[in-house]
């Protein structure tokens, strides 16, 4: 088996890398893949507390790399979707542990046994995103509708076309179809006209991220919210499937609940 | 478009707009490290070397940049003086 190779990253910080990273890793896992997720921010270790896999830790990323444990002891499996794995970064250390060669070469390692590995890339264009930006046959670059989130996003495309890992493609995340619909939010076509690069999802902003958040629970496991299920088209897309995008500017007043429910045949 | 409508019903344009042209400019400046301050001294030598060679009409020279996809492309309208036109038909 040769697994496939993804990182997650957006230059700015804090628009939803770690929260994809999770949510993507597990809507794979549950279609049945064997999936990795790495975390590799060195010293500032998060994606094992949105996973809720942070009690479990024994080993970390630069355990491995130094040779202080196996491949094997580090890797942490989760006890609700055994197919979804982690790796945590380091909390100690800084990003100077790891080489990309370092990352690389575990990389490899990993995708003997497994279908996907996510990697999720630090903030910034600095050695860790070079880290992350290594391994990749795929890269994801992560973005919100705001000036300074986009403009950090072109940047990161540059430097990973630059690399030759590109073309990546574009999630936009935390879209406000209220704040769309009245002109006061960049809408989807405005950014991928910017960003000329391919979409392959799109995030409505959707209180369930806070709250899975809050439980380590990834809300693309859970059947109802529209953030869970924007996560599995990304994870079917990545799979090669065509999914549809959804309507995010769909009304939710009275005449669209309406429209909606006469559209659907009254179910 | 619609800021031009905004402008003919005297309404301040949506902050979206406002946020897509100048996120344009700045990437445009971003992608090429090219600020409105060394296009212009592009400009001026790129007329003197042209004009060694053809008489051009240096008040009508336009430079800019274009976006095509994720290449920029610089783009220069030169128009040549009529007298040279006149020369060549000769």
């Amino acid at each position: 088996m040769a697994g496939k190779i993804v990182t997650i990253t957006s230059g700015k910080g804090g628009v939803g890398k770690t929260t994809a990273t999770a949510n993507i890793g597990a809507a794979l896992a549950s279609d049945g893949h064997s999936v990795v997720c790495i975390d590799a921010d060195i010293g500032l270790r998060n994606l094992d507390v949105v996973m809720g896999l942070e009690n479990r830790i024994v080993y970390d990323i630069v355990d491995v790399i130094e040779g202080r444990c196996r491949l094997r002891q580090a890797l942490i499996r989760d006890k609700r979707l055994p197919m979804l794995h982690l790796i945590p970064a380091a909390q100690t250390r800084d990003k100077s542990s790891v080489s990309p060669s370092d990352m690389v070469r575990l990389c490899e390692e990993l995708r003997q046994e497994h279908s996907w590995i996510l990697v999720d890339s630090p903030a910034g264009i600095e050695r860790g995103f070079r880290n992350a930006l290594a391994p990749a046959d795929v890269v994801l670059v992560i973005t919100n509708p705001e000036v300074s989130a986009v403009r950090d996003a072109d940047r990161i495309i540059g430097l990973v076309e630059a690399e030759e890992k590109g073309p990546a493609r574009l999630i936009i995340n935390r879209i406000r179809p209220d704040l769309v619909r009245r002109g006061d939010m960049l809408n989807v076509d405005d950014i991928v006209e910017l960003l000329a690069i391919d979409l392959i999802g799109l995030i409505p902003d959707d209180e369930a991220i806070m709250t899975g958040a809050n439980r380590g629970t990834p809300v693309s496991l859970n059947g109802k919210n529209s953030a869970g299920q924007a996560f599995r088209n990304i994870a079917k897309r990545l799979q090669g499937e065509e999914v549809p995008y959804v309507d995010l500017y769909a009304s939710n007043g009275l005449f669209g609940r309406l429209s909606r429910f006469i559209r659907s045949g009254g179910e | 478009m619609s800021n031009f409508l905004d402008r003919l019903l005297n309404r301040e344009p949506k902050s979206a707009q406002l946020a897509k042209e100048r996120l344009k400019l700045v990437l445009i400046h971003d992608r090429t490290d090219l600020t409105s301050h060394s296009l212009d001294l592009l400009k001026d030598e790129l007329i003197q070397v042209v004009s060694r060679h053809v008489e051009i009409d240096r008040n009508a020279v336009r430079i800019e940049m274009q976006q095509d996809g994720r290449i920029q492309r610089l783009i220069a309208d030169i128009p040549l003086r009529a007298a040279n036109r006149r020369t060549r038909n000769r």
